[in-house]
């Protein structure tokens, strides 16, 4: 069960963590500790009927009306960066912004245009 | 020993009448915290934040309540500590950590509004391991906390500066937060009662997340009667917590004292393993020879999978832990690490600099358990394995037992520093407490004794929504030890 | 030049934003529009301590839209998160239903231009999360972010890779969008980014039962975009396989300003979203009783509306389907026919009268002045001949522009038909003695000046002469002696 080091890098990226190579090091051999103590689940047999889950009743499902918890003070003072009713990031480098400069209206689809990911195979098409 | 006289009811009373003044009280407290806090380096460090007008206020309002002649509140002028991972709009909301330093949540947990509506003063928030993960308090980006009872150890984690601030008088009691033992640990390493209610029974909205399958508001305090009490005030339903149980809560205080007789408590012959201290093994049998003493009736009984609960929790915990501390990435609030040119650099940056070293261990451990190609293996096996210590509990409460008398920790109070070597050492301190919260019933640490001066704490374990019969149990045992 | 046929297969993945108030974990307004991040709270701004809880409507929308797609509903389902970054994606997780969803193993028909039905298989349905937006023009060099929309409700409906034309692909949108407005489960709008489609497009030999590589085309934001785009990508990946070449699996953008379908520029994330039962909420549970309800309250679907208004209206297939548009226009029009007995009257006025109207006017039928009832006064008016066809019709229009109503409308403006013999017998005289010249060439055997002097007797009479009476007595006079 050992992990490797390019896991562990893998795995970062995953997290979004920047390691050091110091650290990369020390969570690569840490890790691979951890997971060896974990094995020991390996050995288990069986399983009961129910799930370990402590929660037995189903999701309490609210009307659709009324008020969200209120704020005590608005998002503004919660952003590290905040311009003009927006939280603002640096520009995402997904985009060929020139090139897609007409689609980029004031519409919904235009968050489509940013997503860098292709959805999972849960979807159409075959396997 | 604990003090078997309840603190809390004294004082409300006091205060209701008019023979203190909560604003004197909150004052006090402030006054002992800034004295014994001291600095991060020399003091106990137990509160990240304290005092302030917020106090100010919400002491002069209960005041003021009681000249109007109004009802008061069960807690009304109880000066009261609050884990800083617990969201208050009137101090910072850390998590013991640089992502959070100074974030100020928009919103009150609901148990930090419960408290307040029986008119408790909160004083402060304390200090704990980052985002709760850590059984020593020794992983908050804010130094460590020093045990009351010896300032050269710990005082347990995560809740560390909670158990530290009541069991050096700062405080009668605090709130704090239990996912794997977090607040029974540190219950028994400084001396106090320490409670962690069944999955379900307290609001989590407002706890900050850390394993949401897991955490669980728990309380302490200097008597059984104290943590119950507190426990009573913030339990019940919340529509805004989908994991909070509509199960009414009963009055757990008034079958407190009715004593052991007719209590039938089991012993579990694996919670006895050669790596506990036979000291506090014998405090334990002690203790149930008290008990049968006492009328109940001691029986040993078996949790097959025991051994199993420590790596079961930590690959649910991480991977629990990892999605949920995702949100912390510089966007809306907190930390956002300065220079970063681009949205990927603002999440690693802000990632890197703000987490701790444990915390990001265990989103690493966490991400990868969830990931693919490993989520049979691990996620899915402990998911299974969990369904089997669950098994386990409901079987043995099956046979007629009401409550289960455990050791809370393998050993006392460890030396600061002592374990920071190797994590998996760390984690096994964790070994008596996890199975609870695997399990999701609660479970309760109240002081046994003493071994080379420092506090044992005794864990008594109850079927789920059998808080009742617990804390009679522990009741029965704080008195039979009282002498 | 190639002599294989290749034969294109499409699936599609359709998000629809349920009409519910509130969004789906927490009970800020999911109304459109608002400025930017004031629909916020907590919970939709994925703030440290809070938790969802489920709406109860997103969950009965959900259900009838996956009833009136021939789904099963599943009386169990889970939430699960599926963990990602992106700046607007507060949680740093979406929470969605991965294993299983609230419904599977449906289908919708649509009917081609040739007559022939089309089954496409729906796989799933289930309920999730929306996310915020991402707008990258708004602030120079960055990009700024609203919350707003983070936590409105959505369905998500996967189909089989059961289309095989971009125009098939249009119009089963086209009949899917008409389904989820008959069921009010949303608006459906494009435009404002209700109704959002990725397409999944592959090619393969004809006759062929293995699947080619597919790409993923995003991007598209109307039906016609959406039929261009595949029509784009087919092309292109049948000229590449044509080629020698292979087809990668990637994702492309549609650029509708330049035509073309544009891979992403940016390195592939990782596929991997560590799905996992969100542990802050228990099972989704709706029960078969609750489920049953929701069937037997589903109204009419348009196929079936359609089909009724042909054997029960007689109506023909064309105007059948014209009228049931739209969940609102067949109920105006049944209301119509109902009251003025006569169906196909009513056909033939809805269709003419009103939908000319709103187009010309560019409104919407809910906008309209003229209710059924009153449409129906108006045909029963002309049936019995209080006044013309032809004075129907600018009485209608009238009825539009006032709110008035037809009867009202005839007596104020004196437009009740004119049918008295005697003032008939009157203008014609009077037109036919204006116009000697045109008569002497009527007699001499212009015989089209027939429709002139008809023209003037109609100008002479404001439109309200019995045209057929008045048309046997212009005779009669123009009648050889």
């Amino acid at each position: 069960m050992a992990v490797s080091r390019e896991e562990v890098l893998r795995v970062a990226a995953l997290a979004r963590l920047r390691l050091e190579p110091a650290e990369v090091e020390r969570f690569t051999a840490q890790l691979n500790s951890i997971l060896d103590h974990i094995g020991a689940l390996d050995r288990v047999q069986g399983a009961a009927p129910q799930s370990g889950e402590p929660v037995d009743w189903p999701a309490p499902q609210r009307d659709d009306s009324g008020v969200p918890d209120a704020l005590a003070f608005p998002p503004a003072e919660l952003a590290p960066a905040w311009e003009d009713g927006f939280f603002a990031v640096p520009r995402l480098p997904a985009l060929d912004a020139a090139a897609l400069e007409d689609a980029f209206e004031d519409k919904a689809r235009v968050e489509d245009v940013s997503r860098s990911h292709p959805r999972r195979e849960e979807g159409a098409g075959e396997s | 020993m604990s003090a078997r006289v309840p603190l809390l009811p004294a004082i409300a009373e006091d205060v209701a009448a008019g023979r203190r003044s909560a604003v004197e009280i909150a004052r006090a407290a402030l006054a002992a915290i800034r004295e014994a806090d001291g600095t991060p380096e020399a003091g106990l460090n137990a509160f990240l934040s304290a005092g302030g007008d917020a106090v100010e206020e919400a002491a002069a309002a209960v005041d003021e309540t009681i000249r109007r002649g109004e009802a008061s509140g069960p807690l009304a002028g109880v000066p009261v500590a609050v884990k800083d991972n617990l969201c208050t709009v009137a101090f910072p909301t850390t998590c013991g950590s640089r992502i959070l330093e100074g974030y100020r949540s928009p919103f009150d947990a609901t148990v930090v509004r419960r408290l307040r509506d029986a008119g408790a003063v909160i004083v402060g928030k304390t200090n704990l391991d980052e985002f709760a993960m850590g059984s020593s308090t020794e992983n908050s980006a804010f130094g460590p906390t020093r045990n009351p009872h010896d300032r050269t150890r710990v005082p347990g984690g995560s809740s560390g500066g909670s158990a530290a601030a009541v069991a050096a008088g700062l405080v009668p009691a605090a709130l704090g937060s239990d996912t794997g033992g977090s607040v029974r640990q540190p219950a028994a390493f400084c001396g106090i009662v320490g409670i962690k209610p069944t999955y379900g029974r307290v609001s989590r909205y407002g706890l900050v997340a850390f394993a949401s399958s897991l955490d669980q508001v728990g309380t302490f305090g200097r008597t059984v009667y104290d943590a119950t009490l507190l426990l009573q005030t913030i339990a019940g339903p919340d529509p805004l917590d989908s994991t909070a149980a509509a199960t009414p809560v009963p009055d757990w205080l008034a079958d407190l004292d009715a004593g052991a007789d007719g209590l039938v408590v089991g012993v579990p012959r694996e919670f006895f393993p050669p790596e506990l201290d036979p000291r506090i093994a014998r405090l334990c049998h002690d203790a149930a020879e008290r008990l049968a003493a006492a009328g109940a009736d001691v029986r040993e009984v078996s949790l097959p999978h025991t051994e199993y609960a420590i790596p079961t929790y930590y690959v649910i915990a991480p991977a629990e832990a990892s999605s949920n501390l995702a949100r912390y990435d510089g966007v809306r609030y907190g930390l956002r690490a300065p220079g970063a040119d681009s949205a990927v650099a603002v999440y690693e940056a802000t990632r890197s600099l703000g987490f701790g070293a444990e915390v990001k261990r265990r989103i690493m451990l966490g991400t990868y358990a969830l990931s693919a190609g490993y989520y049979d293996q691990y996620y899915g096996t402990a998911q299974r394995v969990r369904g089997l210590i669950a098994r386990d509990f409901r079987e043995v409460f099956a046979t007629g037992v009401h409550v289960l008398l455990t050791p809370t920790t393998p050993s006392v109070a460890f030396r600061l520093g002592e374990k920071l070597e190797d994590p998996y050492q760390m984690y096994l301190a964790d070994i008596f407490t996890v199975t609870a919260n695997l399990a999701g019933v609660p479970a309760l640490s109240l002081p046994i004794g003493t071994v080379d001066g420092l506090p044992v704490g005794g864990q008594l374990i109850a079927d789920r929504w059998q808080e009742g019969v617990m804390v009679r149990a522990a009741a029965a045992l704080e008195r039979a030890l009282a002498g | 030049m190639s002599t294989m046929q290749w034969e294109p297969v499409i699936g599609l993945e359709v998000h629809v934003q349920l009409a519910t108030s509130t969004k789906l974990f927490c009970a800020d307004s999911a109304e459109f529009g608002a400025a930017p991040n004031s629909h916020v709270c907590p919970v939709c701004l994925g703030l440290p301590g809070a938790l969802p809880v489920v709406n109860r409507r997103a969950v009965e929308l959900g259900v009838r839209a996956a009833l009136g797609l021939n789904c099963t509903v599943h009386e169990v389902s889970r939430f699960a998160r599926k963990n990602y970054f992106y700046p607007d994606l507060p949680k740093g997780y979406q929470i969605t239903q991965f294993e299983q969803p609230i419904a599977t193993g449906g289908w919708l028909e649509v009917e081609e231009r040739d007559g022939s039905v089309h089954r496409v298989r729906i796989r799933r349905i289930h309920l999730e999360e929306d996310a915020g937006k991402s707008l990258h023009d708004r602030l120079p060099g960055r990009t700024a972010i609203d919350l707003n929309r983070a936590g409105v409700p959505l369905i998500e409906i996967v189909t089989e890779p059961d289309l095989r034309s971009p125009a098939g692909a249009r119009a089963w949108l086209t009949q899917l969008k008409q389904v989820l407005e008959y069921l009010e489960v949303s608006d459906c709008d494009m435009e404002k980014g209700s109704l959002r489609v990725d397409a999944n497009v592959s090619v393969r030999p004809a006759g062929s039962a293995e699947f080619g590589t597919k790409t993923e085309v995003k991007n598209m934001n109307s039906f016609s975009a959406v039929e261009k785009a595949l029509a784009f990508e087919i092309a292109r990946q049948t000229d590449l396989l044509e080629r020698g070449g292979t087809v990668v699996h990637e994702t492309l953008l549609w650029d509708a300003a330049r035509g073309e379908a544009r891979p992403m520029r940016s390195k592939e994330e990782s596929h991997d979203y560590r799905y996992f039962t969100d542990p802050d909420l228990p099972a989704l549970v709706v029960d078969r009783a609750e489920i049953e309800r929701i069937r037997a309250a589903l109204p009419e679907l348009p196929a079936a509306r359609a089909r009724r208004f042909r054997d029960q209206y007689g109506l023909p297939a064309y105007d059948a389907g014209v009228l049931t548009a739209t969940r609102e226009l067949a109920d105006y029009y049944e209301a119509v026919a109902a009251r003025a007995g006569d169906a196909k009257a009513a056909s033939n006025w809805v269709m003419t009268d009103v939908l000319g109207w709103l187009n010309q006017q560019q409104c919407a039928l809910s906008e309209l002045r003229v209710s059924p009832e009153g449409l129906a006064d108006l045909i029963r008016m002309v049936a019995k001949g209080t006044i013309s066809a032809t004075m129907g019709r600018r009485v209608f229009m009238r009825m539009a522009e006032t709110g008035r109503s037809a009867a009202d409308i005839v007596q104020a403006e004196g437009l009740a038909q004119v049918s008295d013999e005697a003032q008939l017998e009157q203008w014609a005289d009077e037109v036919l003695a204006a116009y000697p010249a045109e008569l002497e060439r009527y007699r001499s055997g212009e015989e089209r000046l027939f429709g002139f002097f008809m023209g003037e007797l109609m100008k002479k009479s404001r439109g309200r002469a019995d045209p057929k009476r008045a048309s046997a007595i212009l005779r009669g006079k123009l009648a050889p002696r």
